[in-house]
């Protein structure tokens, strides 16, 4: 397969060269999965409320058109400018035009998986933009040069002590310095000058409520509110489905976000834009990118019902040993996996095979999205596309054939126990994985049909 | 009762022991038990690999096979899920329509259907369990750490009727072993390094032998431990639930 | 135009219609517990005083805090002699602000927050900005859940609204949690009555 990255399995074998580095991986993730149990736990209605978030956002998907136009409606009228974009191109291409009308060449912007979805900042810096990350973690990638490698704790594949060296070669933090507690002292310092200086901010859009045109965005650092409240211009950018019928229903969401994100009763902001302040002016972007399509495939629509609390890839087995850059896309993990094909089946064709569909995903999901059984069918999607490679496809039609007729079957396991013949054969690679670092189980003389033969009948 | 014994391919071909340990144990509970010679395959291989259009022979074949039968059993939370789910024979809906219904794996058969309360069983061992994610999560064979519920587990309650055998706890009670059928050998860092974790969580706690209801499972960690050249055995609850039965 | 091609695949892709489940399971009838909101505020990195009167505040912030130069009182009540005239500019001129007293909607017991509005704040940068945040409630403002505290706020009156809860913080570096990220370093909640 040509593909502009590497493959999942590749990447993940390249992180997998230092062990001690995946279990550190690994353990940081499941302790944030265990967080997020003990919130869970704490509530005796868990399960309802989950059912619940699922209904409603069920809801929302039917009646979508609707609700869009009634949110517009309600934005305008508290004085926001509403902006439609098709996809990423046109997104970047409406806040480019904001930014110029502006005259600015510098801004901050709050985290937005949207924009990393459209690839905002690069293309800002093409056109002599330069955009400032405020949550830390963001920052923290940004100058790494690197993309976030999950949705809520963006650098969460870095170790203080590089996240030391950053920070000395880009602030100036004495070399050494790897306390968490310095660190993010040094980053507040840091970005306050650049919160005050700034004239345009953009943030992210956790809910937006068709009811009262407001916008609903979730911090703990609460860097979104001090880009917003400062800036002469805020934008904010958001995908189509981040809609929500009525306040009432933001009940039901605030308490399962943070929750199941990292294990907190609630964000520590959670803050209502609904107005623009006094002469500012509010910009909402509202992005479609593949939305409208992935809403009309009926198998994986519910995926569109994400809130990105981002609690399947802090339990997803494969996510935590594989880190978030093996999944080559903005969002990483069980849920990327699902929505990435929908951008590019061809580029992502990989994803939905990079999981033993164990379901871990789809029980922590606070909106109940059926995740890996998307995945198995994104799986057969891809594959009739023609986008599995053709020995994994040759080798499946000889599977078909040995399993299809009970002759051919006994033959073929006769000759050599048809697994060890058939897992090889499927892999387009000189030594068969299976053997890199296990055994197989010795072939016993007689298979079970031999000895029922033998001892039954 | 007649019970339909479904031997997946790879029991059949590398632990027929399982398949004799599950034929001997429901016979000894008093079930009337046919092995329909001819079987071959459940078909999940070549679903969960993307290909689930090539399964019309397998599925053909399962219906032409257990279509008769009042309950079909077999010692594979994996492979009984994949036919619950997903098999269909265009023209015999009805057919598979009752064998998707009448289907179990064997655990949940014993306690749900047979509704055993005591073994005579003897097994003076540290079992670790190891919970697969398609009997636990799919068949819902015991409740998972994910969800806010109460606690139970069929193999669990089963293997408490064994004298001597002494269950230990794990870490991680319910994380998946990394097999995910044609993953193990696609995903081969992944999958092995999530197989070792596995070993490791039952190894600390002082496992002498990993059981589960899936050999798939049990066949990439025995691959693993015997790499490892560890002394730690994997035995299928079938195995040790058929000990020591009179 | 992009917005009615948007519109238009969107209405031929939508499933149907479904209902919106009934949510009044989830609210109480009663108050929510104090001690419960303290609990949690505490343990969200807060700390929380319950006074009788707003004449408590004042020697409690001189206990508690060291080295205010700058201190904004939404109320004169709350402390006497805080900064006047804080209002005005575009709300960088709050940049030097070291503590911030503001009085709070509502608290919710099941997670500390607090609402407090653009009316309440008055600048919307305050509460972020200062280096330092106090909120002030009413004892009988504390409501058991978020479902309950929304059905108290009813339809929106003002541009902007915040549920606060606990010091601004972050985990980003190795999940070690440190407080004051961007927005103030600490909370003291005041619960009067």
């Amino acid at each position: 397969m040509e593909h502009k990255h590497q493959e999942h399995a590749a990447l993940a074998d390249t992180f997998n060269a230092n062990e001690p580095r995946v279990n550190w991986h690994d353990e940081t993730l499941w302790w944030v999965r265990q967080k997020r149990d003990r919130m869970a736990w704490s509530l005796p209605e868990w399960e309802e409320l989950r059912e619940a978030a699922s209904r409603i956002k069920h809801n929302v998907l039917g009646n979508l058109h609707d609700y869009l136009l009634e949110f517009e409606k309600n934005a305008v009228a508290n004085g926001a400018v509403v902006h439609w974009a098709a996809d990423a191109a046109e997104h970047n291409k409406i806040v480019l035009q904001l930014l110029q009308e502006q005259g600015v060449k510098r801004m901050v912007k709050s985290k937005s998986m949207l924009t990393e979805e459209c690839h905002l900042n690069p293309y800002l810096a093409e056109h002599g933009i330069e955009v400032v990350d405020t949550d830390l973690g963001e920052r923290i990638v940004q100058l790494a040069k690197e993309p976030p490698s999950h949705i809520v704790l963006p650098c969460i594949h870095k170790k203080k002590e590089e996240i030391g060296e950053l920070f000395h070669e880009h602030l100036g933090t004495p070399a050494g310095n790897a306390d968490p507690k310095f660190l993010t002292a040094a980053a507040r310092q840091h970005l306050r000058k650049e919160f005050i200086q700034s004239r345009v901010a953009i943030t992210g859009v956790n809910f937006a409520v068709a009811e009262t045109g407001e916008m609903v965005v979730c911090t703990n650092e609460g860097n979104a509110d001090m880009g917003a409240h400062l800036a002469d211009v805020h934008i904010a950018c958001m995908g189509l489905e981040k809609i929500i019928p009525q306040r009432k229903h933001l009940g039901v969401f605030l308490r399962l976000l943070a929750r199941s994100a990292t294990g907190q009763p609630i964000t520590t902001y959670s803050s209502h834009f609904r107005k623009p302040k006094a002469g500012q002016q509010l910009h909402i972007v509202l992005v479609d990118n593949g939305r409208s399509r992935q809403l009309g495939r009926e198998d994986f629509r519910n995926s569109l019902k994400c809130i990105r609390c981002g609690a399947c890839m802090n339990t997803c087995p494969v996510y935590r040993r594989s880190g978030g850059h093996s999944y080559h896309n903005a969002i990483a993990g069980p849920i990327g996996s699902i929505l990435a094909p929908n951008l590019d089946m061809k580029e992502y064709a990989d994803l939905p095979f990079a999981s033993t569909l164990c379901g871990s995903c789809s029980n922590v999901c606070p909106v109940k999205i059926d995740i890996h059984q998307q995945l198995y069918k994104w799986r057969q999607v891809i594959t009739k596309e023609g986008y599995t490679g053709k020995t994994k496809a040759a080798g499946m039609h000889a599977m078909n054939i040995v399993l299809s007729k009970p002759g051919l079957y006994k033959t073929a396991g006769g000759v050599g126990r048809w697994v060890m013949r058939t897992f090889p054969a499927v892999v387009n690679n000189g030594m068969n994985p299976w053997y890199k670092q296990r055994e197989m189980p010795a072939p016993p003389k007689d298979s079970f049909a031999d000895w029922y033969k033998k001892n039954r009948k | 009762m007649k019970v339909g014994l479904f031997i997946p391919c790879y029991i059949d071909q590398f632990y027929p022991q399982v398949g004799i340990a599950t034929l001997s144990l429901l016979e000894k509970l008093g079930c009337e038990v046919v092995y329909p010679q001819g079987q071959t395959c459940c078909g999940q291989p070549m679903a969960n690999s993307g290909f689930e259009h090539l399964t019309s022979g397998c599925n053909t074949l399962f219906v032409d096979h257990f279509q008769d039968f009042d309950y079909i059993v077999g010692p594979s939370g994996s492979c009984v899920l994949h036919i619950k789910d997903h098999l269909h024979v265009h023209g015999r809906e009805d057919k598979a329509t009752h064998i998707r219904q009448r289907i179990y794996e064997l655990s949940e058969f014993l306690t749900d259907v047979l509704k055993v309360e005591h073994l005579q069983a003897r097994f003076p061992h540290r079992v670790g369990i190891h919970q697969s994610c398609h009997g636990q999560r799919g068949l819902g064979i015991s409740q998972m750490s994910e969800l806010v519920a109460a606690p139970f587990s069929k193999p669990q309650q089963l293997l408490k009727m064994v004298e001597g055998l002494e269950l230990v706890e794990l870490k991680r009670t319910d994380e998946c072993c990394g097999f995910g059928g044609t993953f193990c050998v696609f995903e081969e860092a992944v999958s092995v390094k999530m197989g070792k974790d596995r070993i490791a969580d039952h190894v600390n706690n002082g496992a002498e032998y990993i059981t589960g209801n899936d050999v798939s499972c049990l066949m990439h960690l025995e691959g693993i431990l015997k790499r490892q050249q560890s002394n730690v055995k994997v035995l299928h609850i079938a195995e040790i639930l058929n000990a020591s039965i009179n | 135009m992009s917005r009615e091609a948007i519109l238009a695949a969107i209405k031929n892709n939508q499933p149907a219609y479904q209902e919106l489940p009934d949510l009044s399971g989830f609210s109480h009838a009663g108050a929510g517990d104090p001690a419960a909101f303290k609990k949690v505020v505490e343990s969200l990195g807060g700390q929380v005083f319950e006074i009788a009167s707003f004449t408590e505040i004042q020697p409690l912030v001189a206990e508690h805090y060291t080295d205010l130069s700058k201190v904004v009182a939404i109320e004169d009540a709350y402390l006497p002699g805080a900064a006047t005239g804080w209002q005005t500019g575009d709300g960088r001129q709050l940049e030097q602000v070291d503590l911030a007293i503001i009085p709070g909607q509502l608290g919710v017991a099941e997670n500390g927050a607090i609402w407090v509005t653009e009316k309440e704040m008055e600048v919307r940068v305050l509460p972020f900005i200062t280096q330092h945040l106090a909120l002030v409630i009413s004892k009988d403002a504390i409501l058991p859940t978020m479902h309950d505290a929304y059905a108290r706020i009813g339809g929106p009156e003002n541009g902007f609204g915040a549920f606060i809860a606990g010091p601004s913080k972050t985990a980003d570096i190795e999940q070690s949690l440190v407080l004051g990220a961007h927005g103030a370093k600490s909370l003291t909640v005041f619960i009067i009555g």
